[in-house]
């Protein structure tokens, strides 16, 4: 059945520029309809992973496909769209010229071309400037042409590199407008970001890579470490922790106490079973541990595992 | 087909530029100029005579030949400034990339480039040449005894100049692929000069520089080509009889050879095929 082929599939992709490892062994599954977040920081291979995906660079070893196809074929990348991180279009061309060269590009059926590419330029907020020249556009209106092109024609996967980089906050919040809309119209999409902000608002799930490896995967759950800390300010008992340790990791600070690790479902029965004790409960603070922090904290432990 | 929807923006791009319209108004310039140099000539007087039908010709003949050699060049100049950019110039801009991750062939790209590229040198060569011949006709009543052959001798030397510089654009910057491909230029067109004096001189080995260069890049062997194209026969005549005459640069005393041509054919295919699998191996 088709939709069992996943959007994206990759073992041990490889990729080595001289004695430089910039990807090393990626193997990875996005199926159809997720947003899948590629993290990390400059230099850390996301753009190569990119690159290989779409055939722009070979590998040194592994295997991947798109949609089903071999990548490096030119079939597996008829429903394919991407904006690179180095945008840039035809200057001497109109906006509308360059989504007319790339409709043919797809074999867009000529009946529906200029219907789409007016649904592109309205999309992005480009259709005004349609017949404009793509040489005066500033940065961001250039991106935002990158984005109605990786658009066009309902592709199955989009790869967006580092999609907001030119974008003030109203263009960022109409990327992640744009993104939510294709998941729902069951497109993938790959987002290379080193915004982290941008990959916890609308990722379904996560990579976080470093020097050309993952080093962590899964939801943004699983990567935040599953569950909370809970906070809480306690008088009337003694031995919380020995109370408290079966929620969770304790750390006791005084009057405070922090529980980490706790099911957010079991919130209130620690509270029920510290009232039932007798205890006064004054305060709970569930905190999520923000993604920011834990991606730090992921970066420094690979480091860490590197230098050893 | 992608190939040729490659050629169409290609074609479309380039011709938008201000490069194209300075080039255009120029040489719309040019054979304005040369055109009323050329109406002068009826009018000149050699010691108080009437200049001769038979002078006229001679003189109306090798002026044309100047002014061809100068849009030869110009063409050529054009060709490697444009084809320097089309490659190098669209991987490091970053404009390759949306392309390329389309289902495209690498080939198409190349060949595409080539065509559309081709295309604007044929229509060039043809314009230009077409209202230098009528200009000079209006003006003097002569015109070569091959005007077409000339024409396309002049555009097959500016799609061998942008076959090479395609090829140096694939691997080298735009700069460094435009300065190459004009040395090899004038270099062949050196080296061609030196092989003609060899052989007036019967010296087999400079006479040799001249053949080889001519294999390596035609450039110059297809101007040769423009220029017996462009000679009336009394003037091959004239020549054929005298060694400054064969020595001359500006002079040819045979056209090229159906097997040179033939060569030249293949070496266009060779070198675009030796592009395609230079940008094939080109990692973006």
């Amino acid at each position: 059945m088709a939709g069992e082929v996943p959007a994206i599939h990759a073992v041990e992709l490889t990729k080595h520029y001289g004695h430089i490892e910039a990807l090393a062994g990626l193997t990875m599954s996005v199926p159809r309809g997720e947003i899948f977040g590629f993290l990390g920081p400059n230099g850390a291979g996301k753009t190569t992973a990119v690159k290989l995906l779409l055939g722009l660079t070979s590998p040194t070893a592994g295997d991947a496909w798109l949609l089903g196809e071999p990548i490096g074929r030119a079939g597996a990348r008829r429903h394919v769209g991407y904006l690179p991180e180095l945008f840039r279009y035809p200057a001497w061309l109109s906006p509308a010229e360059v989504l007319r060269f790339h409709c043919r590009l797809i074999d867009l059926p000529r009946t529906v071309r200029e219907d789409k590419i007016e649904a592109a330029l309205t999309t992005v907020g480009l259709r005004l400037r349609a017949n404009d020249r793509v040489g005066t556009f500033s940065k961001g209106m250039q991106q935002r042409l990158g984005l109605a092109v990786a658009m066009l024609g309902d592709p199955q996967v989009v790869f967006l590199d580092e999609p907001t980089s030119a974008l003030d906050p109203v263009g960022r919040h109409d990327v992640r407008e744009i993104i939510r809309a294709l998941r729902t119209r069951g497109t993938a999409v790959f987002l290379n970001s080193h915004l982290l902000t941008e990959v916890e608002q609308v990722c379904d799930r996560v990579a976080v890579v470093d020097h050309g490896r993952v080093v962590a995967s899964g939801t943004l759950d699983d990567i935040l470490g599953g569950g909370v800390a809970v906070r809480l300010h306690v008088t009337g008992v003694t031995g919380l922790a020995s109370l408290l340790c079966r929620w969770g990791q304790v750390v006791a600070e005084g009057e405070w106490v922090t529980v980490r690790g706790v099911d957010t479902e079991n919130i209130a029965d620690i509270v029920a079973e510290l009232v039932a004790r007798g205890a006064r409960v004054h305060a709970v603070e569930p905190q999520r541990q923000s993604l920011e922090d834990r991606f730090l904290e992921l970066l420094s432990a690979a480091d860490d595992g590197a230098a050893a | 087909m992608k190939a040729l929807t490659i050629a169409m923006v290609t074609v479309r791009e380039v011709s938008r530029r201000r490069l194209v319209l300075a080039l255009v108004v120029l040489s719309a310039f040019a054979v304005a100029l040369t055109g009323w140099g050329f109406s002068r000539l009826p009018g000149i007087r050699d010691h108080g005579v009437p200049i001769t039908a038979a002078d006229l010709t001679l003189v109306s003949s090798q002026l044309l030949i100047f002014v061809l050699f100068m849009f030869s060049a110009v063409l050529g100049l054009g060709a490697v400034m444009v084809a320097s950019q089309s490659v190098s110039g669209e991987v490091e801009s970053g404009q390759a990339l949306a392309v390329l991750a389309r289902p495209i062939r690498r080939a198409e790209v190349i060949v595409g480039k080539w065509l559309g590229l081709g295309a604007l040198i044929l229509v060039y060569a043809a314009v230009a040449t077409t209202a230098e011949f009528l200009v000079v006709r209006w003006a003097t009543g002569y015109l070569p005894p091959h005007p077409v052959e000339a024409a396309v001798f002049v555009a097959a030397e500016g799609l061998v100049l942008l076959t090479l510089t395609l090829l140096l654009s694939v691997g080298l910057s735009g700069i460094t692929a435009g300065i190459i491909a004009l040395m090899f230029f004038f270099i062949t067109w050196i080296a061609g000069v030196a092989g003609a004096v060899g052989t007036v001189l019967n010296n087999g080995p400079i006479e040799a520089i001249g053949n080889i260069s001519r294999m390596l890049l035609p450039s110059d062997g297809l101007w040769r080509g423009a220029i017996f194209n462009l000679e009336p026969a009394t003037v091959v005549a004239v020549a054929s009889g005298s060694r400054e005459a064969a020595a001359n640069p500006f002079t040819s005393l045979s056209p090229p050879a159906a097997a040179y041509l033939a060569w030249v054919a293949v070496w266009i295919v060779a070198i675009v095929g030796l592009t395609i699998a230079a940008f094939r191996r080109r990692e973006l």
